[in-house]
């Protein structure tokens, strides 16, 4: 069997995938890539089913050596990847000899880096998924982040590798942005309009205190004479939620199942890939939309994914 | 039944504005008969106290879709038979290194620790939901006299087993992992195994029980 060793970790990086749906009764949140988007084109381009397992790294990336060698992917944010000192082409299916090294630095622009190589990674599924959930230490390799000397075992390529690249027309429609777009929480109406205008006209900056769980927003505080706690209940991914001291927290993949905080917004589906690309210190603001805006976006936007003009060879 | 988008791929369902019993009955209805005969679209189901939050696959139902079929299914669950819950009890060691926070939360109440142990065993829970981590139950409600609220600084671990209490809930902390409840025992058993069929030890709708062991039952049966 093939594999992939560790020779650095990075700040932050753990298997991932598209995560495990359907366990909220048993308290358990999907998880998976925080930006699906890029592990999706990398498996992809990697010649994998969307969903295999990928390495997700976080702000600062790792070392990795291929004894014998691999096609690999590299997506999402740049972290200025070289292949034996050569800086390798992302959004890209690239072919590495048997025992060359992969060295990520630290990002150039966004905050997580996926690494999808043929085959995929191979650990025992959680759940039926291969996604770390670190506050669980469940799913992934041995549940936790990945650590200098891991050898992960690949799989064997379930599909005849394409060699493509991702189109400029594609990138472009799925690109990071700094204003998310928003449809109405289930409590908005319990925020005065000063709260409401406040969080439609303020810029918010992402603070360092956020991660795979959640991201904390700074910048504005949305008290407004709003009740101390509500009934607790189901929380979708993206939800913007604001505590009792005012700070808006919008949920990421490895949040909390349910919640007792009041959500004012909640970050459409089409945006939620690039939640997982905001790194601390940016600059964001909400943009209203309706429902029925998001969900074509969100039809528009799985027909891309699906369309043969995507890659191109 | 009220409806409201959470998000533009969810749909809560309230089937209550109080927490109790009468509104989690209707909840569990719905519940189990979305999972007995689920909807194409389906993707996620979040129970709570008095709501059901629905995750749906937009490219095949949009809102007021998942909403008209819900209805159906609120029809088929008020005639669902309720079923027999299951009974479950879960032996505590209280106090020492275990419950870093009885002493604290007698003192708060005014009671003895041996009385708070007393009121949190006396009772037979009801399991709400899970959330907050796999296999983490919400169980109500815990006896008035020892309603604490949460630690004002949470805890940055607490460890696997801990029973916790806040508000008028408590729960067992499956995983080591930060919480805010107070701490006032542990138990010895695994409350989620991925090898075990139903994974989690405690399952929504369940009734639980405490029930106080010595240091030595709970060295014995975290051995076994």
């Amino acid at each position: 069997m093939t594999s992939l060793v560790v020779v650095s970790p990075g700040l932050l990086t753990t298997v991932q995938d598209l995560g495990r749906t359907g366990f909220g009764p048993m308290g358990v949140s999907p998880s998976g890539a925080a930006d699906p988007v890029a592990l999706r084109l990398g498996n992809l381009l990697a010649g994998n089913d969307a969903g295999a397992a990928a390495l997700e790294m976080t702000l600062l990336g790792g070392s990795f050596l291929f004894p014998e060698g691999a096609v690999v992917a590299v997506t999402g944010a740049d972290f200025g990847a070289t292949l034996n000192g050569k800086p390798l082409e992302m959004w890209a299916a690239q072919t590495i000899p048997p025992g060359a090294e992969i060295i990520f630095g630290p990002t150039r622009n966004f905050a997580r880096s996926y690494l999808a190589i043929s085959g995929g990674v191979q650990v025992p599924p959680f759940l039926g998924s291969a996604s770390t959930q670190l506050l669980g230490g469940l799913g992934g390799y041995e549940g936790r982040a990945l650590r200098k000397g891991d050898v992960l075992p690949l799989g064997k390529p379930t599909k005849k590798i394409q060699a493509g690249r991702v189109s400029q027309a594609a990138l472009f429609a799925l690109a990071p942005r700094k204003v998310l777009r928003v449809t109405e929480g289930p409590q908005m109406e319990l925020f005065s309009q000063e709260a409401r205008d406040t969080f439609f006209r303020g810029v918010f900056r992402v603070s360092e205190e956020s991660d795979r769980t959640g991201l904390r927003l700074e910048g504005h505080r949305l008290n407004s004479g709003l009740p101390g706690e509500m009934i607790t209940e189901g929380v979708p991914l993206g939800a913007i939620q604001v505590t009792p001291s005012g700070q808006p927290i919008i949920l990421s993949v490895e949040q909390q199942t349910t919640g007792g905080y009041p959500k004012i917004a909640n970050v459409i589906g089409v945006d939620l890939h690039r939640v997982g690309q905001l790194r601390p210190r940016t600059q964001i603001r909400f943009e209203r939309t309706s429902l029925a805006v998001a969900r074509s976006l969100w039809m528009e936007q799985e027909r891309l994914l699906n369309s043969r003009y995507l890659l191109f060879l | 039944m009220r409806f409201c988008a959470a998000s533009d791929q969810t749909l809560l369902v309230y089937l209550g504005e109080e927490i109790g019993l009468p509104a989690h009955e209707r909840v569990l209805n719905l519940l189990r008969v979305l999972q007995k005969d689920p909807p194409k679209w389906l993707r996620n189901l979040e129970p709570a106290y008095t709501s059901l939050m629905v995750t749906f696959d937009p490219c095949k139902v949009d809102h007021s879709g998942a909403e008209q079929l819900l209805r159906q299914y609120g029809e088929r669950a008020k005639t669902a038979r309720p079923r027999k819950a299951r009974t479950l009890e879960i032996p505590v060691f209280y106090g020492g290194e275990f419950g870093p926070d009885l002493n604290d939360v007698a003192a708060l109440h005014g009671l003895k620790p041996q009385e708070v142990i007393a009121l949190h065993s006396s009772r037979t829970y009801h399991a709400y939901f899970l959330g907050f981590a796999p296999g983490f139950a919400y169980l109500g409600d815990l006896p008035e006299q020892i309603s604490t609220p949460r630690l004002e600084t949470p805890r940055k671990k607490v460890p696997a087993g801990s029973v916790g209490i806040a508000g008028r809930q408590t729960a067992v902390y499956p995983f080591s992992t930060p919480g805010g409840w107070r701490l006032i025992g542990r138990t010895p058993l695994k409350m989620f195994r991925s090898d075990r069929k139903g994974m989690a030890l405690i399952s929504i709708g369940d009734e639980v029980k405490f029930r106080a062991i010595s240091r030595e039952q709970f060295l014995k049966m975290e051995s076994e």
